[in-house]
């Protein structure tokens, strides 16, 4: 299983190396295999052993993302495991310790007592010598081996007798010399080559000294082994032979204290782990309950609830950061009811501004009505007394409407009241209302993609006012030239377009507009008597429904105002169906590259103008390209007023048609001051 | 022409100013208006000159408008025109929908004035006997009624027209605004606030469920038609 999984790890790297390249052609596949199989080995079995990882990490998912989202338990799985590794590190050292300070003593004592077993085996051997010479001077030798046989056996039982248990004796023959007898002995059934290592066995063949080693005293008789320190020496029989005398000592003992620190150890250094672990998650508890508290505080109050507050315990940093938190939380709640409360006086204040005032402006009204239907029975100064009145009054009249409008805007208690409606119908309304001011202008009105329905939910009201503002003042700037309607509809986005062909914008006027009280030209006669209201409040009304009025113009060259509306209210938008700058606009029909003078400037006014418009922004490129997709089946039937005006161009969409000036159109912002807007109109237009 | 169009006006408005020239501009007009000026004694004005239109301020010093308005159209079909200073909608409907006809937003013209009473005052002079049947309705045009199996069922005349309007074409969808032109007598559309809060109060009156219409069915996006007989 290990074996597996270690051998599986270069093998995934591999495999997943060398997938982005061989994933579809059999022939990268091979190469794949050879790689793998020659490189890494075993990669063979690699799919597998992806599915076999994949089914394995598949149920850890779950506690990867606790393990990223729950800080205590990060804390507490670190703490347990750096404390294991101290404590076993602890524990390494003190074993050592310990085994050091019990073996040192054994090893002293055992060294001087084998140095001891070592000279009374040669005192031994020489006494032997000594008697046998004197016995007989020249000994046979299968006597003397005899003797030397028994006399071994007797050494070790002698000197092993000596120990009572506390070691053992082994004689064994000097390197490979095993005849006269001397073969191994042991004592108490010991093994004695099983129990000698070999190499200690070289080391005192090839000097005179002692020497020791660690081993395992290994029994003939059914015993069990145990550890010990060996301690030899070559030492001469009475025949002035070598042989190698070795003691053993067992170190059972030692072992036996060894194993119980190492237990007592490992179970204090489990309880140490145990409640350190335990500690941690206690203290991060501390700190994370009261964090997560205020997290769940602060969405609730995000949520609107303002009056939830954290509870506070104490003096420390955690009830400093609850008593920071709940006086956020107050002061937020009071800036807010604040602001509700201004809000509401503010809208109260319009609503009785309103009833106060009207009521005697329609007493004035209807005074001033019966008066101008009797003019013609006053002489001429109180005559025209009396019309102006009647002009000054509905002036008035409606600035006091546009004031009482627009003031409801800020005071945000304007409603939408959005159904489904189709915006043909609105548009009809509007135009066959403009028609007699078209006709004393000498102006044709046309509509332009009325045949199928341009359904979106609206409030019909709002929708209208805007149009009607948008088409009045095209009538009224439009120099008596063609005014054309258009409407479309695509993506989640409908839009109605009004062109005209008059004096046009200067280079930013399309973003000045539609501020409060901004006329085109002061010195301008006003022949409708506008209130310079109309399109800021049209703006709002765009706005309030989710949606963009803009402005497109150029000098000489007519404007166009663009209206775009989400095709359900609580959509957002992200396009619209009729590009802002119209087709026949001077720059579209390359009137540039002709080398008339560039004077033309175009700019917009996004209506929603929020935070996220940016990413709206951004983020309108696919949408786009959706739009461009549906727009030939509008463009047909789209603009522009003369046919003769258009320039034809590649039945490629208005796409390659606002590509093409893209150039020109940095050369165009460097002509006038870019402004913050109408930047992003331009980044809107250049769709 | 003009014979028919006479009626007694009564004007429910505590300024004095504009009863004032209310008065004229309806006497000049051919009607005969008769004022009060305080909410409470409204309703005693009302039964006292039985008139044919009711013009009524809705912020009055004790009753306000919209319970004087309750309190005439309980005991009364009466057209009530409501003169008001807000046009939000939250104020229009609440007036509308405690019973008024139709609604003129101050400041208005004589002449927007005058029109609205006569539309309201309108009524064709010799109705043709006819019956009509809108779901499992009996209209009798002529006599005023609308009957439900033999029993029947009390509409204001405006809510009447509106719901002759519906059944004489019950093939036709109507829109707000033709509607507003056909009951309501405009010229130009208004506000098509009217057509839904009265569709909403002849519902309320006609329909066995008013949560699942019947007789009155909306056609989404569109308007409004006769449900099948």
């Amino acid at each position: 299983m290990s074996g597996d999984s270690a051998a599986s790890a270069p093998g995934r790297s591999g495999s997943r190396g060398g997938r982005p390249v061989g994933r579809g052609t059999a022939g990268s596949r091979w190469g794949r295999f050879l790689e793998g199989g020659l490189l890494q080995g075993g990669v063979q079995g690699s799919p597998v052993l992806r599915l076999f990882m994949r089914w394995v990490r598949r149920p850890l998912l779950p506690v990867m993302r606790l393990w990223r989202r729950n800080i205590q338990l990060k804390v507490v799985v670190t703490t347990l495991l750096m404390s294991l590794g101290v404590v076993l590190l602890l524990g390494f050292v003190v074993i050592g310790q310990v085994r050091n300070g019990l073996l040192d003593a054994k090893v002293k004592a055992s060294q001087s007592q084998a140095t001891g077993g070592f000279s009374a085996a040669k005192q031994t051997a020489d006494e032997a010598s000594a008697a046998g010479t004197g016995d007989d001077g020249t000994a046979t030798d299968g006597r003397s081996e005899q003797n030397v046989i028994q006399w071994m056996s007797d050494l070790v039982e002698q000197l092993s007798s000596g120990g009572q248990g506390a070691f053992e004796v082994v004689t064994l023959p000097a390197g490979g010399d095993s005849g006269g007898g001397r073969g191994p002995r042991a004592s108490n059934y010991v093994d004695p080559t099983a129990s000698v290592p070999e190499n200690l066995r070289e080391r005192i063949d090839s000097s005179t000294a002692a020497a020791q080693s660690y081993t395992r005293i290994i029994y003939n008789a059914d015993k069990e082994s145990q550890p010990a320190l060996v301690i030899g020496k070559q030492v001469n029989d009475p025949n002035g032979d070598p042989y190698q005398l070795y003691y053993l000592f067992p170190l059972t003992q030692e072992e036996k204290s060894l194993s119980l620190v190492k237990g007592t150890l490992a179970t204090a250094g489990l309880f140490v782990v145990v409640l350190l672990g335990a500690i941690a998650w206690l203290v991060v508890r501390q700190v994370v309950t009261p964090v997560r508290m205020a997290a769940g505080i602060a969405e609730r109050l995000s949520a609107g609830r303002l009056q939830e507050r954290m509870k506070v315990t104490g003096e420390d940093d955690i009830a400093r950061l609850g008593e920071a938190f709940n006086k956020m939380a107050q002061n937020l709640q009071l800036k807010i009811q604040q602001l509700e409360d201004l809000s509401r006086m503010q809208r109260r204040f319009v609503s009785d501004v309103s009833h106060e005032l009207r009521t005697p402006l329609t007493t004035v009204r209807m005074a001033a009505d019966v008066i101008h239907e009797a003019r013609e029975d006053f002489d001429p100064v109180t005559a025209r007394s009396a019309e102006l009145l009647a002009d000054q009054l509905d002036r008035f009249e409606s600035l006091l409407a546009d004031l009482l409008e627009i003031s409801r805007f800020d005071a945000g208690a304007a409603a939408l009241e959005a159904e489904p409606i189709d915006l043909r119908e609105v548009v009809r309304r509007v135009v066959s209302g403009a028609e007699p001011l078209a006709e004393r202008k000498g102006t044709t009105i046309r509509l332009v993609g009325d045949q199928q329905p341009v359904v979106a939910e609206a409030d019909a009201r709002r929708v209208e006012r805007v149009l009607r503002n948008l088409v009045v003042n095209a009538v009224e700037h439009g120099e008596g030239r063609d005014v054309v309607v258009k409407l479309a509809a695509a993506g989640g986005a409908v839009a109605v377009a009004v062109r005209d062909y008059g004096v046009g914008l200067k280079p930013g006027e399309a973003t000045r507009v539609f501020s409060r009280f901004w006329r085109a030209d002061p010195a301008r006669a006003r022949t409708t008597g506008g209130t310079g209201l109309g399109l800021s409040i049209a703006l709002e009304d765009a706005r309030l429904h989710g949606g963009w009025l803009q402005a497109w113009g150029e000098p000489g060259g007519g404007s166009q105002f663009r209206l775009t509306l989400p095709r359900t209210a609580d959509e957002p938008l992200r396009g619209s169906p009729i590009p802002l700058e119209p087709k026949d606009s001077r720059r579209n029909r390359g009137l540039d590259d002709a080398g008339l003078p560039r004077g033309e400037k175009s700019a917009t006014v996004p209506a929603q103008q929020t935070a996220d418009q940016a990413s709206a922004m951004a983020s309108r490129d696919p949408i786009a390209g959706r739009l461009n997709g549906a727009a030939p089946t509008a463009d047909p039937t789209a603009l522009p007023g003369n046919g003769a005006r258009v320039v034809p161009r590649p039945a490629s969409g208005p796409r390659r048609q606002d590509d093409a000036p893209a150039g020109e159109r940095a050369r165009g912002e460097d002509a006038g001051p870019p402004e913050g807007p109408s930047r992003q109109g331009e980044a809107f237009r250049g769709r | 022409m003009m014979s028919f169009m006479k009626g007694r006006v009564l004007v429910v408005d505590d300024d004095t100013a504009l009863a004032e020239m209310l008065g004229i501009v309806l006497r000049g007009e051919g009607f005969e208006p008769s004022f009060v000026a305080d909410g409470d004694k409204a309703l005693a004005a009302f039964r006292e000159t039985k008139p044919d239109l009711v013009l009524l301020d809705l912020m009055l010093p004790g009753r306000d408008g919209i319970e004087v308005c309750r309190l005439i159209r309980a005991e009364s079909g009466v057209p009530i025109v409501m003169l008001t200073a807000k046009s939000d909608t939250v104020d229009v409907v609440v007036g509308l929908e405690s019973g008024a006809d139709d609604y003129i937003v101050k400041p208005f013209k004589p002449k927007e004035l005058v029109a609205r009473i006569r539309a309201r005052l309108r009524r064709s002079e010799e109705p043709a006997p006819e019956q009509l049947a809108i779901g499992d309705l009996v209209i009798d045009v002529a006599g005023h009624s609308v009957k439900r199996d033999g029993q029947s069922i009390a509409l204001t005349p405006l809510e009447f027209d509106l719901l002759v309007a519906l059944a004489r074409k019950p093939w036709q969808v109507f829109t707000r605004e033709v509607l507003l032109e056909q009951v309501w007598g405009y010229r130009h559309a208004a506000d098509t606030r009217l057509v839904n809060v009265h569709v909403q109060r002849l519902r309320s009156k006609v329909e066995k469920d008013p949560e699942r219409p019947e007789i009155v069915v909306t056609v989404r996006g569109v308007g409004y038609k006769a449900g099948p007989s």
